[in-house]
């Protein structure tokens, strides 16, 4: 067991609400506000934009999914390259994922066992295995800030004793991956906490990472199809059950309802393609939710994606124009991509400064309102709130509240 | 709008061009290729890294029938606001050069033929007009009959008897306050007879300058360069001149060499969309590149370059840390390495052609 952790980081609470946390994360490359999202950069690359302007739209922390870059260009060229940064030339931080989830929702025949993962190479059919030493040497070369243990995750929908096989190979992991980190004082590795959505197998988890000391821990297995009410359940488990001192990552989440739910029960980090995605589908992320550009209705439509965002999209351009783009032009993609990562900073910033503010229930009020003009707050999302603490009676109608009054 | 001609060199004359209110370009000057308005690749905020002289562009009416349409443009009050490009030149343009070049078959009194994402269409002077108008460009060229070479002399001529009608109707549809912003174009296909006909004709109209049209369309480059000079010599000297349908380098110099002041090229996105970076050396003299450590003639075809070209999909390029083009000072060049373009081609990944297009 660590006694000194060796850590890459520093994380400083600056203000709190109830649960909810505005920090600063100071890594290796970059001084960080959290809570924050972090765009998904699969290949080295966020689809379409460039490093300007990812800087010019505020992002922190990029996450490079290992199992691509371990594919194309491959681990030992970037490591001759002088890491993923030096790549790409991107001067901030970077995050890298294990790998694991890639192989195994990817992948045909991906199989886990004790060792690691076994899948077939896509390139030549070969048979390959992925171990816990194997991912940590491949992330020590892509050189990222923050590097992740490769965990044996499971389906949220999965029951049975395969959750908590899986949890418990989590735990026996994590201490392969530790052993095999060869540069912890400049990669910060984080464990992510299994156990489905088993309250008891989650705290064996929990307890088990908290243990060893690491420099921030992840929340994993979680995005994958369950319910609501049972995702927000898990995230305030492990939030509770994790050090106060240390970032607070949960896994896949992009939807900003989520993000605000999850900041509220006390999170910090967030990833996820969908802001991207989305955008490549002709859908802009804005307060009332999405927008989809590619509607007739958008034709005639002079407006401005999101009035109250200032984005060089929604300075420049209409709604009317980008639906004669989007799915058309790349240059379609390119636009929306902008400003759906420009609203995820935003929210981000929002975030942040709200709890440091003191005002973070009126940013949460304010938000719920706009998403939810009717007032018909999603239960689950009242539920979290009262775990949370914070008043959102006013962003729900008369009758669900009454409704629930009765109950 | 005005033009100037500030100094000749032989053929050659170097000219200022003044656009919209407060913007100069320099030429001979390049307009930048666009779709629906906006470069492929190169959105309006990465605009400013380029070349102070990349300033304007050249849009097709063809990108404008559907979806944006013209009522879209008119609507965002023209087409510089409505693609935020205010303090760029806009220079409609007929033919869209990207797609199938017209044969001049399908095309009628109605109006010439154009293959567009839509389809096939037939634009004649009203139509063309009604997107010109709403477009409010700083330039525009006038709708052409254009034909192929091998056409037989009656449809030549018929031609350019057309190509002077819809010009005529084109003028007659320009609102006044707009003042003189037309570029006749000039066609006659590789009869020389023709092409001063209608160049002389052409140039009795009250226009801002003069387009020469109906190249690209299977002339070879020595009937250009004829049919070129035979025309510039009758084309007032102090009006600006535009060509499309070229695009090659040697193409675009031999054109300017004979007297031509703006064009457009689909040179650049063809070589980007290949994945190829232009690498021929633009100043002889003062290279700051030592032709001995150039990589050899054979070498480069091996990778599928040549000297004006490198294919940055090679596996030649994989650990290859250099920029493009050494010592150049474009944004890609500053900023990326040939292996991480390698990388992102390699990986279909979008960023690749931005940063190739610039």
């Amino acid at each position: 067991m660590l006694t000194t952790p060796a850590m890459a980081l520093r994380f400083e609470v600056l203000a709190r609400h109830n649960r909810a946390r505005a920090s600063r994360l100071t890594l290796p490359h970059f001084e960080a506000q959290t809570p924050l999202f972090m765009p998904v950069g699969t290949q080295g690359t966020i689809k379409g934009l460039t490093n300007d302007q990812l800087e010019d739209l505020d992002c922190q922390i990029i996450l490079g999914n290992t199992y691509h870059l371990a594919l194309r260009p491959g681990a030992d060229l970037l490591d001759s390259m002088g890491g993923l940064h030096k790549f790409m030339n991107w001067p901030r931080a970077l995050l890298t994922d294990s790998g694991g989830f890639q192989m195994v929702s990817l992948l045909h025949l991906a199989d886990i066992t004790e060792e690691g993962v076994t899948f077939q190479s896509p390139v030549d059919g070969k048979p390959m295995l992925l171990t816990p030493e194997e991912s940590i040497q491949i992330q020590n070369k892509i050189g990222a800030d923050i590097i992740m243990a490769l965990d044996d995750v499971v389906k949220t929908t999965t029951t049975g004793p395969r959750v908590e096989e899986a949890m418990h190979r989590t735990l026996r992991w994590i201490d392969r991956c530790i052993a095999a980190h060869s540069r912890p004082n400049e990669q910060n590795l984080f464990g992510i906490v299994q156990g489905g959505l088993d309250p008891r197998l989650r705290d064996i988890c929990l307890k088990g990472l908290v243990a060893r000391n690491l420099p921030g821990y992840a929340i994993g297995g979680l995005s994958g199809g369950e319910a609501k009410d049972a995702f927000w359940r898990v995230v305030a488990q492990c939030t509770a059950g994790l050090p106060e001192d240390k970032p607070r990552y949960v896994m896949g989440i992009g939807f900003p309802l989520d993000i605000v739910v999850c900041s509220a029960l006390g999170a910090d980090m967030y990833d996820c393609v969908y802001p991207t995605r989305t955008a490549r589908f002709g859908s802009a992320l804005v307060p009332e939710g999405v927008l989809k550009l590619k509607q007739a209705a958008m034709a005639t439509d002079f407006r401005p994606l999101d009035s109250s965002c200032s984005c060089m999209v929604c300075k420049r351009y209409t709604r009317a124009y980008l639906h004669t783009l989007v799915t058309k032009e790349a240059m379609g993609s390119q636009l929306v991509s902008y400003h759906n990562v420009a609203y995820m900073m935003q929210l981000s910033r929002d975030l942040h400064n709200s709890i440091l503010e003191g005002r973070f229930a009126e940013f949460v009020q304010s938000f719920l309102q706009k998403q939810f003009p009717e007032g018909d707050v999603p239960e689950w999302v009242c539920s979290a709130m009262e775990v949370a603490e914070i008043d959102i009676s006013m962003c729900c109608a008369p009758q669900s509240r009454i409704a629930k009054m009765q109950v | 709008m005005e033009f100037a001609v500030r100094t000749w060199s032989a053929g050659a004359r170097l000219g200022s061009l003044q656009l919209a209110a407060g913007l100069q370009v320099e030429t001979p000057g390049l307009l930048l290729l666009t779709r629906k308005g906006l470069p492929a690749f190169i959105p309006p905020d990465l605009l400013q890294n380029l070349h102070p002289d990349a300033r304007a562009c050249q849009v097709t009416p063809l990108h404008f029938l559907e979806s944006p349409n013209a009522t879209t443009v008119a609507k965002a009050g023209g087409l510089h606001k409505l693609v935020s490009l205010t303090g760029f030149g806009m220079v409609a343009v007929a033919r869209d050069s990207l797609m199938d070049e017209s044969n001049g078959e399908g095309s009628s009194k109605m109006g010439a033929s154009f293959e567009t994402s839509s389809g096939r269409r037939v634009v004649g002077p009203a139509k063309y007009m009604e997107v010109v108008n709403a477009f409010k460009p700083d330039l525009w060229v006038s709708l052409p009959d254009e034909v192929p070479s091998w056409v037989a002399e009656k449809r030549n001529r018929l031609s350019v008897d057309r190509t002077l009608q819809w010009l005529d109707q084109c003028l007659s549809l320009q609102p006044a306050e707009y003042g003189n912003r037309c570029l006749g174009v000039v066609v006659g296909s590789t009869s020389l007879d023709e092409r001063i006909r209608s160049a002389e004709q052409t140039a009795t109209r009250n226009v801002a300058g003069f387009s020469l049209g109906g190249f690209g369309l299977g002339e070879d480059a020595a009937q250009r360069a004829v049919q070129m000079e035979a025309v510039l010599t009758k084309l007032p000297k102090e009006k600006v001149r535009h060509v499309s349908g070229i695009g090659l380098p040697e193409e675009i110099l031999q054109a300017v060499g004979a007297g031509i002041d703006v064009f457009d090229s689909i040179y650049p996105f063809m070589l980007t969309k290949g994945g190829y970076a232009m690498t021929f050396p633009l100043n002889m003299e003062n290279s700051q590149r030592s032709f001995d450590s150039e990589p050899t003639g054979e070498e480069l075809a091996r990778s599928g370059g040549d000297s004006a070209k490198i294919n940055l999909r090679s596996v030649a390029y994989r650990l290859d840390n250099a920029p493009l083009v050494i010592g150049c000072k474009c944004y890609t060049c500053r900023k990326h390495t040939r292996a991480y373009i390698n990388h992102l081609i390699n990986t279909h990944e979008m960023l690749a052609q931005t940063l190739l297009e610039m």
